[in-house]
């Protein structure tokens, strides 16, 4: 698919529209400010912030020490008293030392102070795998954190989604854990709206409409789903892909329309199934249209393991492909 | 001043700038701080209340650090034990009692434990029941004032000495080091961590040695001793508005109750060593030293503590007079708008 | 280099004999050999990353040294390749690991240079800053609960990696419990981009050691003996039952963090040759010729082996086959194992 720069819009990738979302934001709101291990002079290690330091300064795009409890924590502080800031996790495998901050703080200042102080806060990390990545540098963390009331999640996949819906997480009056897989970062481009927009938290997109099949996913998976889909397009058989793009909210009528009809659906993602975003949608979709289905939910999603191994073969076990989404997409068709 | 009841004739009063009727501010709220955490433990006990925590022991160094804290400007991050700063920054009996009862008038709407105020109008956070989680914020805050240029304010953030401990105590020292931040952070050290006691929570008794590692100055007070917390706290905070940056404050003093209602302190330590303890209390301390020095007399400190019971009492009947919180404000305020998981 | 008396031309061994002194240095040669050959393969694409701990020789080549292998015990981070050599890892394994084949300590799942080893006494390790300290602590506890004497653990880090709140609780348990244990930090300025001063007010690490009560000091982390008795006295403390101490050892990363960072967008190439200067190979090289203990055809014949014995590793790791997909299942749980029972 041959992407190109319209007099509205320009082509990017998800790592140039990260990049020029978070300059726009820092050019048009002194009260910005960027936090994080080595977003400073190195601008980031996808260099998302790269030459930021120069034109913002080192009092708005930190080098912080190591310590992502406090990242998040001093974050937490900034947006209570009237910064907007954006902190980053230089991998999602890092944020487990801040999850007291994300869970127990974050996401409850707003309901146990009434309301008197607030925390508009985006976390920014890379997560996802298929990179090489090893046990450190490839996990999906979105189910750790979808439980959590009083937190946001969002997940986008196309560079213009990534723009709307970044800046909505900035302008977003409560926090915001802001989900980018690294994985797409250089591998997607699209076309980019120029000016500023916003894409509102909670709604999904139809990315390819269908009849037969019902297909929710996000991230890279996303991307993959929709390769396959395309490969069933070529046999005549119909499938709609759903992109989520938020987790938390979720868009229950985008899911609930598409099911009732093409009357199946099939959950694709990275994150291991057991206890995942999958299991959420499965159990809404059969409290609420469970008459509706023609056959069994699916899952295709992460195996049971801590996370994939370094060594290839053991990624490339861990990962699901385009091949093995357009298989189980093709026998829920044929069901 | 060294207040010690054997040597209290022996004793000067250094006031260090303080006039009489602070020094009689600062032993009200001491008195406040004493009158309405008893009422707390009391209304446990007659089970109009689940529960209740204590800080006996915390009031000096309280009044004296409120005392130093400027209304309008600076900020308090403080932890659930600082029933006393809350009321010397400005904070009502009533505010607190509201509290206690878990009011639906009560700042957090009856949501939030007692003792865990937050008022947007005093400048005072909301606290948190997780040890060090408020240091961060603390130094978010002081970033915040830094970062727009507000000279002339300060963050003053308070621990136990068990917080201590945690990681994020360390990563926040360590960053309002780095970027000198105006922030004061004030450990009340009271040598217990509900049944922890200070040998088993570090290999050597004195925070404030960790400064220097850290590159900030540290200071060391007599906790107890009102006067000289507020001496203590007060350079601190002004070295921080003037951007000279942090100062890491150390006041030992002593927890005389049970972490809270829910605990028994005599499954840990020995009444024995509690009794031996109150003869630094700082309360009796402070007022010989006041009618010692004729600035209270003994009347003057009869009439103020029939008015602090009155207060309280007056605080606890309007308080309990008034309604919990509806049960659909269970719903309420999760996130700026109304909210379902799903949306529509 | 403090080893060596300019004026009298003295070196001070700490007791180390010609060959202890032999090995240190052929140690630091195997380093540098090992941590090229990283990056070599990944220039050429046969591997995906490596990482690079050039400057830290001297530091790593003296703690080994002072490591007594089969009783303490070595809780290292990932740019400590030297320091594993110097407890018994050989340069095969640190292939495996370069290659993520199924033999591997932990069967190619980890990054390269995240070694463990139940039989050297090397704990396994993530890629998670300060991670491992906490890990450490526990173990020393172990050996203290045990009536061990005799054995210590060392545990190292980096600069950056003091700023982690699990550094700081980790060093707090320790020093309560007067743990046999030594906190190695090898300060080499640089956490990937972060310089020092903006991880830390004060640049020097062993001076947090008094707040904890514990001792502390600091040494030239370039200089490979005085490295040695810094870290021996520190664990014979350990060893004695005496308690933990912080020793901070100073060095310098010559190289980018890894094969997917471009040290140049922070500091300059002029910055990291002035540091050149001080290269802990060369320099101990020197001191060694010029005090006897090797000629120079020791040193050529010392190199030759060192990188034969690289290619050798080198070849006979690249001809092992990768882990099976299905390993990707295994040690989960202890045996086998579903999320949902039936």
């Amino acid at each position: 698919m041959a992407v190109v720069s319209s007099a509205n819009s320009t082509v990017m990738n998800n790592v140039e529209a990260v990049r020029a979302t978070l300059y726009e934001a820092m050019k048009n709101d002194e009260r910005t400010v960027i936090l994080g291990e080595d977003v400073g002079a190195r601008g980031n290690v996808f260099l998302i912030t790269k030459d930021f330091i120069g034109e913002f300064g080192e009092r708005r795009v930190i080098d912080t020490p190591i310590a992502e409890a406090s990242i998040v924590g001093i974050a937490v502080g900034m947006a209570m008293e009237g910064l907007r800031p954006i902190a980053e996790i230089q991998f999602a495998d890092f944020i487990y030392p801040s999850f007291n901050q994300i869970v127990g703080e974050a996401a409850k200042i707003r309901y146990r102070s009434n309301g008197e102080y607030t925390c508009p806060l985006v976390i920014r990390t890379p997560y996802g795998g298929g990179v090489r990545g090893a046990l450190s540098h490839s996990v999906s963390i979105e189910a750790l954190f979808y439980h959590v009331p009083g937190l946001k999640i969002v997940a986008p996949s196309f560079p213009d989604d990534v723009k709307g819906l970044l800046n909505a997480a900035i302008d977003d009056p409560d926090p915001v854990l802001f989900l980018e897989h690294k994985k797409t970062y250089r591998l997607i481009k699209g076309e980019v709206p120029d000016g500023h927009y916003t894409i509102p938290l909670g709604k999904a997109n139809v990315r390819k409409a269908g009849t037969q099949l019902t297909v929710v996913s996000y991230g890279l998976y996303l991307h993959w789903a929709l390769e396959a889909a395309q490969r069933l397009q070529e046999e005549n058989l119909s499938v709609e892909v759903i992109d989520l793009r938020s987790i938390r909210p979720m868009d229950k009528t985008a899911i609930l329309n598409s099911v009732e009809k093409t009357r199946k659906l099939l959950i694709v993602h990275e994150d291991n199934k057991f206890g995942g975003i999958g299991a959420e949608i499965s159990a809404m979709v059969a409290e609420e249209a469970l008459f509706s289905l023609d056959s069994p939910i699916r899952r295709l999603c992460g195996p049971d393991v801590p996370s994939m191994g370094y060594a290839l073969p053991l990624e490339e076990e861990f990962m699901s492909s385009p091949a093995e989404m357009a298989d189980a997409m093709r026998a829920m068709v044929k069901f | 001043m060294a207040i010690k009841p054997e040597a209290q004739s022996k004793v000067s009063l250094e006031r260090h700038g303080l006039t009489d009727e602070q020094l009689v501010a600062i032993f009200r709220t001491m008195l406040m701080q004493r009158t309405l955490e008893n009422r707390g433990f009391q209304l446990n006990r007659q089970g109009k209340i689940p529960f209740a925590s204590a800080s006996e022991g915390h009031e000096a160094v309280q009044a004296g650090a409120a005392m130093a804290f400027e209304r309008g400007k600076d900020i308090l991050v403080p932890y659930y034990r600082d029933l006393g700063l809350a009321l010397g920054i400005g904070l009502t009996p009533y505010e607190v009692l509201l509290s206690l009862f878990a009011r639906a008038a009560d700042h957090s709407a009856g949501r939030q434990f007692p003792h865990h105020y937050a008022s947007r109008r005093l400048g005072l956070h909301t606290i948190s029941s997780i040890i060090a989680a408020q240091l961060p914020h603390a130094v978010g805050a002081a970033f915040a004032l830094h970062y727009r240029g507000e000279a002339g304010r300060t963050v003053l953030t308070t621990f136990g000495d068990g917080a201590t401990s945690e990681g994020e105590w360390h990563e926040s020292v360590n960053f309002a080091a780095v970027h000198k931040l105006p922030i004061v952070f004030l450990c009340e050290n009271n040598e217990w961590a509900i049944s922890t006691p200070l040998s088993k929570q570090m290999g050597q008794p004195d925070v404030v040695k960790r400064a220097e590692g850290y590159g900030l100055p540290g200071a060391a007070v007599d906790g107890m001793d009102p006067v000289a917390c507020y001496a203590a706290v007060g350079a601190a905070m002004q070295r921080a508005r003037s951007g000279r940056g942090p100062t890491l404050v150390e006041a030992k003093c002593y927890r005389f109750l049970s972490h809270t209602t829910d605990d028994d302190d005599r499954t840990y330590r020995s009444p024995d060593e509690v009794r031996a303890r109150r003869k630094d209390d700082p309360v009796p301390c402070f007022e010989r030293l006041l009618v010692e020095y004729a600035v209270l007399s003994a009347e003057q400190v009869e009439a103020l503590k029939r008015g602090v019971l009155e207060e309280t009492n007056d605080a606890t009947d309007r308080a309990e007079a008034m309604a919990y919180p509806d049960a659909a404000d269970l719903y309420e305020k999760v996130y700026a708008e109304g909210w379902e998981p799903w949306t529509l | 280099m403090a080893t060596t008396d300019l004026r009298t031309g003295s070196l001070e061994r700490h007791g180390l004999s010609d060959e202890q002194l032999r090995d240190m240095f052929r140690n630091m040669l195997l380093q540098r050999q090992l941590d090229n050959r990283g990056f070599q393969l990944n220039r050429q694409g046969k591997v995906p990353f490596a990482l690079g701990s050039e400057g830290h020789e001297a530091l790593q080549a003296g703690a080994a040294m002072a490591f007594n292998r089969g009783g303490d015990i070595l809780a290292p981070y990932y740019r400590d390749l030297g320091l594993c050599l110097g407890i018994g890892l050989s340069p095969f394994e640190i292939l495996l690991s370069i290659f993520a084949r199924a033999e591997d300590h932990n069967g190619g799942r980890q990054f390269p240079n995240h070694y463990s080893s139940k039989a050297a006494g090397l704990m396994s390790f993530s890629s998670i800053l300060a991670a491992h300290l906490p890990h450490a602590v526990g173990a020393a506890f172990a050996i203290q609960y045990r009536g061990e004497t005799g054995r210590a653990v060392l545990a190292t880090c980096g600069d950056g990696t003091t700023s982690e709140g699990e550094w700081h609780e980790s060093m707090n348990f320790a020093a309560v419990h007067k743990l046999p244990f030594v906190m190695l930090v090898e300060n080499n300025e640089w956490a990937i981009s972060t310089p020092l001063e903006k991880q830390m007010a004060q640049p020097e690490i062993w001076k947090r050691a008094a707040g904890y009560g514990m001792p502390g000091r600091r040494f030239n982390g370039f200089d490979p003996i005085e490295t040695y008795a810094a870290v021996k006295e520190a664990m014979d403390r350990a060893r004695a039952g005496e308690g933990p101490t912080l020793v901070e050892g100073t060095c310098y990363r010559y190289l980018a963090h890894s094969t997917d960072d471009n040290d140049l967008t922070y500091r300059t190439r002029e910055a990291v040759q002035e540091r050149r200067k001080d290269d802990p190979v060369p320099a101990f090289e020197a001191v060694l010729l010029e005090h006897g203990i090797v000629t120079p055809q020791d040193v050529a014949a010392m190199r030759k082996d060192v990188l034969h014995e690289t290619n050798e590793a080198t070849d006979a790791a690249e001809a092992l086959p990768y882990p099976e997909p299905t390993d990707l299942y295994k040690h989960v749980y202890e045996g086998a194992w579903e999320p949902w029972q039936s």
